[in-house]
C-alpha cells in the first residue's frame, strides 16, 4: 500500500494546522489542549473538577498535586491513598454516566480507545483522551495534563522522574548490568517485550531483555522458548513464582536452579506496569531485587 | 387472516404498545440507586439532562434495536422453517465482531503513532458502528455466495454455520496478537444499550420502518413456504426472489440492530416464540407482533439491567441471554409435560 505513508503524512499535517487554528481561534485566556486521539479540547480555565477513567491518569493528576481535584476516578484506580474517598464512577470502558453528570466535571480524563468517548462528547462533556502506554506518551501525558490543570511545574515533574531513573541506574551492581530479564505481565505467559513501558524501564536502568523486539509489547510466549532464550534473571507476580517448576521444561532452567528469580508484589506489579509517577519506585525495588540476587 | 384473529392480533399489538410504554417510565425513572418518577425533577438542569439525554434515547433505543431483533428473529425462522433459527444464524453476529476487532486492532496499532491516533480517533464514534454493520452484512453476502444462491435454505444454514465459526476464529486470532482490544471485544460481544442516544435511535426507527413496511407487504409467500420449498414453489411463489429480499432484510435489520447495541443474545429467538405461544397467526401479524414483542424484552432487560445493582449496571445482553434461556428452558419443560 504505497499510498498509505502519503495519506498518513497529509492526514498528520491536516491534524496539526486544524489544531493550530483552533488555538489561534481560541480566547486569549482560555486553554487549548490536544489529546492522543488528535481532538483539541478547549477550557475556559485551568479544570477543577477532574474526573479519570484510567489509573495511571489519575496517578499522574495526583503526582502533579491535583489529587483534591478529583472528584471521579474509575473502578481500577487504588493508588494514591487519597483516592480512596473519591467518588468511583464505574471502569474506562463502561462508565456511569449519569452518575459522571452528576459530579459536572469540567475535565474527564480517558482512553481514547474507549467507545464510550463519543458518547461522553455527545453529551457535552469536555474529554481528554489520553493514554500513556511508553515514556514519550508519559512524557505527553504530564505535559497534557498540566495544561488542563493549569500546572507549569509538569514537564519539570516529569524530567526528574527522569533523572532519578538515571541517578537509580548507577546503583545497579556492575555484575548485573546487561543481564536478560524475562519480565511476565501476566500468568498466561504474556511477557513485557522490549517495545513495552517495562522493556523500555528495563533498558534504561541498563538490563537486557529476555523477549527479542518485534514481537510486540506484550507477546504471549511459548513456555519453551523462554527455555531456549535461558533468561538470566526471572521476574514473576508473588502468585506465580510457586508454580514455575511446574511449566514443561522450567524445572531445568538455570535461572530457577539458582533462585535467580524476583517475586513481584502487586503493588510493585502496578507500579512497574502502569505508566506512571510510581515507575521511580516500582524501579528502586526491582534493582534492589535483582541485586540481591547471587550471579553465578 | 379472518376478523376475529385481526382483533385478537390488534389487542396483542396495542397490549404490547402499553407494556413498552409502561416499560419505558420505568426506564426514565431508573439509574441513580433510586426509583423516582422523574416528573418535577427536570427543574434541576443536570437532572433533565439525565432524564432526556440518557435515560429516554437508551430506553427507546433499547426498544427500537429490540424490535429490529424481534423481527429478524420472525424472518430467520420463517425463511428456514426452524423455530431454532436465531437473527444471527447467516454469520452476520461473527461478521460484525470481526469488523469491529479490525477497527479496534488498527486504531491500537495505529495510535501508537499519535497523528495515526488522530486519523482513528475522529473515525471511532463512527468507524465502530459503521464496521459492525458493514461487517454484519458482508458476513450474509459471504453466506450467500458459499451457498450458492438463495434457494436452499440447507445450503444457507450450512453456509452461516461454517461462515461463522471461520471469522469467529479469525476475530479469536485478532484479540490473540493485539490483547489490549479485549476488553472492547468483551463489551461489545455481552451487548449493551448504554450508548444509544437520539442518532441511534433515529436510525433504529427509520431502518425498523422501512424493513417492517417491506416484510408485511411480502408477508404472504412466507406463509406459503411454511408448506415446504417443493409446495410453495407448487403455489407459483417465486422461491429465490423471496429469500432473496427476506435475506435482505434479515441482514439490514441485525446488521443495524448490532451495530448499535452489539450481541444481544436470545430476544430474536424468543419473540416468535413468545408471540406463537400467545397467539397462533399468519406472518404478516407474527412478523409485526413479534418485532413489539422484541421491542418489550429489550426495554424489560434494559431497566433491569440498571436496577437490579443500582447504580452499577449488568450488560443488558448478559440479562436477555439469562432470561431468554431460562424462559425457553421453561417452554421446553412445559411441551415436554405435555407430550
Amino acid at each position: 500500500m504505497g499510498w498509505w505513508p502519503e495519506m498518513r503524512s497529509l492526514y498528520r499535517g491536516l491534524v496539526a494546522s486544524v489544531s493550530t487554528l483552533l488555538f489561534a481561534i481560541s480566547p486569549a485566556s482560555a486553554l487549548t489542549v490536544v489529546g492522543d486521539d488528535g481532538v483539541a479540547l478547549t477550557l475556559s480555565k485551568p479544570a477543577t473538577r477532574v474526573v479519570t477513567l484510567l489509573p495511571s491518569l489519575a496517578e499522574v493528576v495526583c503526582d502533579l498535586g491535583a489529587c483534591d481535584r478529583l472528584v471521579g476516578i474509575d473502578r481500577y484506580t487504588n493508588w494514591p491513598p487519597e483516592t480512596a474517598n473519591v467518588a468511583v464512577v464505574g471502569g474506562g470502558l463502561d462508565p456511569q454516566l449519569e452518575a459522571i453528570l452528576r459530579l459536572r466535571p469540567d475535565l474527564i480524563v480517558m482512553a481514547p480507545s474507549a467507545r464510550v468517548i463519543a458518547r461522553l462528547r455527545d453529551l457535552g462533556l469536555p474529554v481528554l483522551a489520553l493514554e500513556p502506554k511508553r515514556m514519550a506518551d508519559l512524557a505527553r501525558t504530564y505535559r497534557a495534563l498540566g495544561e488542563a490543570l493549569g500546572i507549569a511545574e509538569a514537564d519539570a515533574r516529569f524530567t526528574q522522574l527522569q533523572s532519578d531513573l538515571g541517578v537509580l541506574k548507577r546503583s545497579v551492581d556492575a555484575s548485573w548490568l546487561g543481564a536478560r530479564v524475562y519480565f511476565e505481565v501476566s500468568d498466561e505467559l504474556y511477557a513485557a517485550g522490549p517495545d513495552s513501558f517495562v522493556g523500555e524501564l528495563l533498558t534504561s536502568l541498563g538490563f537486557g531483555n529476555a523477549i527479542s523486539s518485534g514481537l510486540g509489547p506484550f507477546p504471549k510466549i511459548s513456555p519453551e522458548w523462554v527455555v531456549r532464550a535461558n533468561p538470566d534473571v526471572l521476574v514473576v507476580s508473588e502468585q506465580t513464582v510457586g508454580r514455575l517448576t511446574q511449566r514443561p521444561g522450567w524445572s531445568g532452567m538455570p535461572a530457577i536452579a539458582e533462585k535467580q528469580v524476583c517475586a513481584m508484589p502487586q503493588a510493585q506489579a502496578d507500579a512497574l506496569v502502569r505508566p506512571g509517577p510510581r515507575l521511580v519506585s516500582g524501579a528502586q525495588w526491582l534493582v534492589r531485587c535483582i541485586n540481591q540476587l547471587k550471579r553465578s | 387472516m379472518n376478523a376475529r384473529n385481526t382483533t385478537s392480533a390488534v389487542s396483542v399489538a396495542l397490549t404490547l404498545l402499553l407494556a413498552a410504554g409502561a416499560l419505558t417510565c420505568l426506564g426514565l425513572m431508573v439509574g441513580d440507586g433510586t426509583l423516582r418518577w422523574p416528573w418535577g425533577l427536570t427543574s434541576d438542569p443536570i437532572t433533565a439532562e439525565i432524564i432526556w439525554q440518557i435515560r429516554a434515547p437508551r430506553s427507546i433505543g433499547a426498544w427500537a434495536a429490540g424490535a429490529l431483533l424481534g423481527l429478524a428473529g420472525a424472518i430467520a425462522q420463517a425463511i428456514f422453517r426452524n423455530p431454532l433459527a436465531d437473527p444471527y444464524l447467516l454469520g452476520s453476529s461473527s461478521g460484525a465482531a470481526l469488523a469491529v476487532a479490525i477497527a479496534l486492532a488498527l486504531a491500537s496499532w495505529l495510535g501508537a503513532d499519535v497523528s495515526g491516533a488522530a486519523f482513528w480517533g475522529g473515525f471511532m464514534a463512527f468507524g465502530l458502528t459503521g464496521a459492525a454493520f458493514t461487517g454484519a452484512l458482508l458476513a450474509v453476502i459471504l453466506t450467500v455466495t458459499l451457498a450458492g444462491g438463495v434457494a436452499q435454505g440447507t445450503r444457507l444454514l450450512l453456509g452461516g454455520v461454517v461462515v461463522g465459526v471461520v471469522l469467529g476464529a479469525l476475530t479469536s486470532f485478532l484479540t490473540f496478537i493485539a490483547p489490549n482490544v479485549l476488553l472492547n471485544m468483551q463489551g461489545f460481544m455481552l451487548g449493551s444499550t448504554a450508548l444509544l442516544n437520539w442518532s441511534a435511535v433515529g436510525r433504529l426507527l427509520v431502518v425498523g420502518a422501512i424493513c417492517m413496511a417491506i416484510a408485511a407487504t411480502f408477508a404472504k409467500p412466507l406463509d406459503a413456504l411454511q408448506l415446504g420449498e417443493r409446495t410453495a414453489r407448487s403455489l407459483g411463489i417465486p422461491l429465490s426472489q423471496v429469500n432473496a429480499i427476506y435475506i435482505l432484510l434479515l441482514a439490514t435489520v441485525t446488521g443495524a440492530a448490532v451495530a448499535h447495541t452489539g450481541l444481544i443474545a436470545f430476544v430474536g429467538l424468543a419473540a416468535p416464540h413468545v408471540v406463537r405461544a400467545w397467539l397462533p397467526c399468519q406472518h404478516r401479524a407474527l412478523l409485526l407482533l413479534s418485532s413489539l414483542t422484541g421491542g418489550v424484552l429489550l426495554l424489560g432487560a434494559d431497566a433491569l439491567a440498571r436496577l437490579i445493582f443500582s447504580p452499577m449496571e449488568l450488560p443488558t445482553g448478559l440479562l436477555t441471554a439469562l432470561l431468554g434461556g431460562g424462559y425457553l428452558l421453561w417452554r421446553m419443560g412445559k411441551v415436554g409435560r405435555l407430550s
